[in-house]
């Protein structure tokens, strides 16, 4: 055991776990055979692969420690050292759930492809393989260079996961995916550069240090904005989501929902707060409003759809809503809030596009009316449904009620109105889930190809299995995950008040100069 | 560990029953989930004695459940008077009710799935009166909620039960979120969420103001408010009751253990729980004496036209909710509480034996289709009788004790507010008598009016069922007579101790044991001539409903249509709300957004790249003209570019 520890202790841990999946892909790329042996055999290494990695993927977070605001496991590489640029890695309690989130989700896609992919097995799973390395290298780095490198590379696999296993209008959902995300990639790719001629480094921990001109880090701003509000996605630049979901294959809604929606997210607690802090400050308004407008809007879309994948697509936003709102409110409360609905998220709209692809695998088709009385056939597959859908719903004693109530905490601290607003969300989201619910379970079974739908196989229960416990667990004692990213948030927003505060000092003599200047 | 086990058994129960219900089987089930909530009973009394007799105030400690920056809440059992006291109502009732459902769903498919649901509520109710903090206290809010969503939908082959399920749960989530922003007020404003340590701080912040919704507000009157419209979601007051006679679809066991005994009541408990902050807010106890009143008073008037057997019985809760809530709006909180412990017993009572007349009439609810059975149930009938007189409050029954002692502390108050209550209770009191006598009569007197066929099927239910009702029947006959000095009598001082925060110096139980003879005698009074009336018009003169009905046919049917209030919410909230929905999703999403957005753009580039084409002639002399034109554009522009 010990030998395990020091061996584990001398490995660059978050190199090992960001590339591994790509060995892992090179191995399959290497496989010779007929084509159901190849396929088999993909599958058998993907699932391997992606497994060790989140066994090993745990270590940081049994090793994390939670006291430190500090990045860990660091590794540091000079890479091009006459720009300053290097392979710069580190996790800090702000980064590290997202690995393991993404780690976690990988095998349970594999999984949930088992028998879902049939053409092109080796390819898929390459591509799977391609993402994982790009999400978690995107998590881990610390500098901009590669951050913006693994940010765009998780567009090329998800892009070809959409646009080749996909369905219905697959080609067009993966182009508007596609262009909408890279329209939104460029400019932050502008501000990276901007910011890079402006302080000589593209390393982020010491930009974090950096302090901006107000004027400047208003454009660099609005550029990283733009690419983070379609990656969360907000209104208005959400319409991409639900197409994709719609057209993209099960597992490619699990990862884009568990994992490519937090990027967002994630990237406004890495880059726009610690960095450019004046601008939050002065686009806080802004975000309030994109967020209620989610939040409200995106639940009134939600309750009229009739297409399963489309209708939690929708509820994604509204949720993601609760999480821009949260990180804006720039309390502790709303962070953490917002930190733990992304995680929760992550699980809970993951779990429920696993659900909608369970059905969809049987009957292929996510239209609601095209079910009904799934209870009577199917009791275990509507026990695990209700489960989830009571945590998108936000009751308390599941994941998705401690994300929410913070957030809404900390909005009300900072404003009534913003969270009297945002609140009526717990009405709506009640109202589109429950109908959903009804609609695809409960009633009489009267259609026969429903009526022939088995329950879950032994496969799918040992994808929901696990999930229904973390749903249950994060609701019950979500301690472990708050104390992880405690100490992070606490540590951003001490420096985001700072820097703020001595802003709002400075301002009335800016304004009293200038008055006495007329 | 009693501490535990009186909280925890039945979900131990619901756990087992639930996940190996099929692999266990319906008995094993039964027996589980019925042990779990026994054992709870059990050990309630214990816990009762302990607590509520001897002092014996605990906070018991579980588990750390959130914590964020000053924000920190614990899963935790606090013991004291009042959650001593709900928690062996609750469980004891609980116990009796596990116990009929075993016999009333006997032909049932899925049983171990009703009893988990049975027991998962009755620990989320147990959670919810223990909690120590407001939002364990929201846990088992919405956990009750969750489940009574389940078991109103229990049957969800029926349409009708599934919408009314999601009626419920949506109605009860309105609430909810003023009950968030009420928790969110109090976190404000005290910086915690435990009760010890709002109650502490409480009297410092009396006159504190906060800005809410942009202007300054008395803070106290705004949190209780907000609290309050949580509790009228969940114990179905005027405006957001409309799920309640809905929720009648489920079984009836359910409409007993969640409808009358406890979930409904958990608003009540919500505002006794927080006295000592209603205390200081007497806006806010205005208004809910006022809603209190007014939900009793029109209750009543929709109770007296009903035809369905449970939804009679459903107005008559509702009826029965808002007494309690106008006596803790007059600060009489006790006889509230007390009310709350007499009417589980009796309207749980009512609601069994209801269902005892159902199992007996082949499933029939219509009280029009009943009628001349009370010799062959004659159990239920006796027992029905029990019910009804203690729901009536005629002296020495459960309810003469606490439905008359909110009245006479509605008229004690003094207040104008608790004058009109007193009004309206009386006159609510009197249309209680009525219409339960009317049920009373209908059902079981005159000539049958089912068809021949079910009356040779009318038997007593067996004894599964029978136990339990006589159980009950105990409780309606004796919980007020046992129970009155301890609530509301003199010893009540040394009962609840700090349990409920009553201002000090406004005793309105002391003025309620003064008031004049002639408001002690005037419920009384009332109460006998409603029954007569109905036996008057429904024994004697059994012509005379349908002429009256006939009168005035506005006014009947106004109240058969529950003064139309689900018809103007349908045509307010329902329809719009879809319709907005529809709306954004095909006029803002499809046609704005996507339309101007990345549709348009890119119709916009191929319809651009067209022209583009159109423009690639393959002619020299277009493609040097092009250039040509191109240069001189640069060159002018670098000329007057540089000169300026």
């Amino acid at each position: 055991m010990n030998a395990l520890v020091t061996f584990l202790d001398g490995l660059p841990i978050l190199s090992v776990i960001t590339f591994l999946p790509i060995v892992g892909a090179l191995i399959i790329l290497s496989i010779r055979g007929e084509e159901a042996v190849v396929a088999q055999q993909s599958r058998q290494v993907a699932l391997l692969v992606t497994v060790t990695t989140f066994l090993l993927s745990l270590s940081i977070w049994f090793g994390f420690d939670a006291t430190t605001a500090a990045f860990q496991f660091e590794e540091k590489v000079d890479w091009l050292p006459q720009y300053k640029i290097a392979y710069h890695m580190g996790v800090d309690g702000i980064s590290m759930p997202f690995v393991i989130l993404s780690t976690f989700l990988t095998p349970i896609c594999i999984l949930a492809s088992w028998h879902a992919i049939e053409k092109m097995v080796r390819e898929y799973m390459i591509a799977f393989l391609i993402l994982e390395t790009m999400m978690v290298g995107m998590f881990c780095a610390l500098d901009l260079i590669i951050f913006y490198a693994f940010f765009e590379g998780v567009l090329i696999p998800m892009f070809l996961i959409i646009g080749i296993w996909g369905g219905g209008r697959r080609v067009y959902s993966a182009f508007k995916f596609f262009l909408y995300t890279l329209t939104g990639s460029v400019l932050l790719l502008v501000s990276m550069l901007a910011m890079y001629i402006q302080e000589g480094t593209t390393d982020i921990p010491t930009l974090m240090n950096a302090t901006f001109a107000p004027q400047m880090q208003m454009w660099l701003w609005l550029g990283m904005f733009a690419s983070f509000a379609v990656k969360v996605p907000m209104w208005p630049v959400h319409t991409w989501l639900p197409d994709a979901h719609v057209d993209a294959p099960t597992a490619g809604s699990v990862i884009l929902a568990g994992v490519l929606l937090k990027m967002g997210g994630y990237g406004f607690l890495r880059l726009s707060m610690p960095m450019l802090p004046d601008a939050s400050v002065y686009f806080t308004p802004m975000v309030y409003g994109l967020s209620l407008v989610a939040i409200i809007y995106t639940s009134l879309v939600a309750l009229v759809q009739d297409d399963m994948k489309k209708l939690i697509a929708y509820s994604s936003v509204a949720h993601m809503g609760y999480v821009t709102l949260g990180i804006f409110t720039a309390t502790k409360q709303g962070v953490e809030g917002a930190m733990f609905q992304m995680l929760s998220h992550g699980i809970v709209s993951a779990a429920l596009f696993l659900c909608v692809g369970v059905v969809y695998d049987r009957l292929h088709t996510r239209e609601i009316s095209r079910y009904g009385g799934l209870a009577n056939n199917m009791p275990k597959y509507a026990l695990a449904f209700m489960v989830f859908m009571l945590a998108s719903v936000g009751l308390p004693g599941t994941a998705g009620f401690v994300g929410e109530f913070l957030v809404l905490l900390g909005a009300f601290q900072v404003n009534t109105w913003v969270s009297l607003l945002a609140a009526t969300g717990v009405i709506l989201g009640a109202a589109y889930m429950l109908y959903l619910y009804r609609r695809v379970v409960y009633g009489e079974l009267t259609k026969d190809d429903v009526k022939a739908m088995l329950d879950l196989d032994a496969r799918e229960v040992v994808i929901l299995a696990p999930l229904v416990i973390i749903v249950m667990w994060m609701g019950v004692y979500p301690m472990p995950f708050l104390d992880v990213m405690s100490v992070s948030i606490d540590n951003l927003l001490t420096k985001y008040h700072a820097a703020t505060a001595a802003k709002a000092a400075a301002a009335p003599v800016a304004e009293t100069l200038l008055a006495w200047l007329k | 560990m009693l501490y535990y086990l009186a909280v925890f058994t039945p979900l131990l129960g619901a756990f087992i029953a639930g996940f190996f219900g099929r692999a266990i089987g319906d008995r094993a089930s039964h027996v589980v989930t019925c042990l779990g909530v026994g054992i709870a009973a059990l050990s309630s009394i214990p816990i009762f004695s302990e607590v509520a007799l001897h002092e014996g105030d605990r906070v018991v400690q579980v588990l750390t459940w959130i914590s964020s920056g000053t924000f920190e809440v614990n899963w935790a059992l606090r013991y004291d008077t009042l959650s001593a006291v709900m928690v062996m109502t609750v469980t004891c009732v609980s116990t009796l009710i596990h116990i009929y459902a075993v016999g009333y769903m006997s032909h049932d498919d899925s049983q171990p799935r009703f009893m988990a649901y049975l027991s998962l509520f009755t620990f989320a109710m147990l959670m919810l009166v223990t909690a120590d903090n407001l939002v364990q206290l929201f846990f088992g809010w919405e956990g009750v909620g969750v489940v009574s969503y389940l078991l109103i939908g229990f049957w969800f082959k029926k349409p009708s039960a599934n919408a009314a399920a999601i009626k419920a749960f949506v109605v009860n989530r309105v609430g909810d979120f003023g009950f968030l922003l009420g928790i969110f007020g109090v976190f404000f404003l005290f910086d915690a969420v435990t009760f010890d340590v709002i109650f502490q701080a409480a009297p410092a912040k009396a006159d504190a103001t906060v800005h809410f919704f942009s202007r300054d507000w008395h803070a106290m009157t705004i949190i209780c408010l907000l609290l309050f419209v949580g509790a009228m979601g969940k114990s179905a007051q005027l405006f957001l009751h409309t799920w309640l006679p809905d929720a009648m679809e489920g079984p009836t066991p359910v409409s007993a253990l969640i409808h009358a005994a406890t979930m409904v009541t958990a608003g009540v408990f919500l505002v006794a729980r927080m006295s000592p902050l209603f205390e200081l807010a007497p806006d806010a106890l205005t208004v809910v004496t006022l809603i209190g009143a007014a939900t009793a008073f029109f209750a009543a008037t929709v109770g007296c036209v009903q035809n369905d057997i449970k939804r009679i019985i459903a107005y008559s809760t509702c009826s029965q909710l808002g007494y309690m809530f106008f006596a803790c709006g007059v600060s009489a909180y006790q006889a509230g509480i007390f009310h709350l412990m007499t009417h589980a017993w009796f309207k749980a009572l009512l609601f069994l034996s209801a269902g005892s007349v159902i199992h007996a009439m082949s499933d029939e609810q219509d009280i029009r289709r009943m009628g001349g059975i009370w010799k062959k149930i004659p159990f239920t009938y006796t027992v029905m009788w029990i019910g009804s007189l203690a729901l009536a409050g005629i002296p020495f029954f459960a309810g003469y004790y606490s439905k008359d002692m909110i009245l006479e502390a509605a008229y004690g108050a003094g207040s104008p507010a608790g004058r009109l209550a007193f009004i309206l209770g009386i006159a609510a009191a009197f249309m209680t008598a009525f219409y339960s006598w009317r049920l009373l009569f209908l059902t079981f007197h005159g000539k049958p009016r089912a068809d021949h066929h079910t009356m040779e099927h009318v038997h007593e239910s067996p004894l599964i069922m029978t136990i339990p009702l006589a159980g009950l029947a105990l409780g309606a006959l004796f919980s007020g007579f046992l129970g009155h000095e301890l609530f509301i009598g003199d010893e009540r001082a040394e009962f609840w101790r700090a349990a409920i925060g009553v201002t000090e110096g406004r005793d309105v139980i002391e003025a309620a044991h003064h008031v004049p003879g002639w408001v002690v005698a005037l419920p009384l009074v009332v109460s006998f001539s409603g029954i007569l009336l109905a036996y008057y018009l429904y024994i004697r003169r059994t012509d005379l409903p349908a002429k009256i009905a006939g009168a005035f046919p506005g006014v009947y049917q106004f109240l058969l249509n529950k003064w139309y209030f689900d018809e103007v919410y349908d045509f307010i909230f329902t329809r719009n709300v879809f319709r907005i929905g529809k709306w954004f999703w095909k006029g803002g999403d499809t046609y704005i957004i996507d339309g101007f957005g990345p549709d348009g753009i890119s119709a916009l580039v191929a319809r651009a790249a067209k022209r583009l084409g159109a423009v690639q002639t393959g002619y020299l002399y277009h493609y040097a003209f092009a250039m040509i034109v191109g240069i001189a554009i640069l060159v002018t522009w670098f000329v007057v570019g540089g000169a300026g």
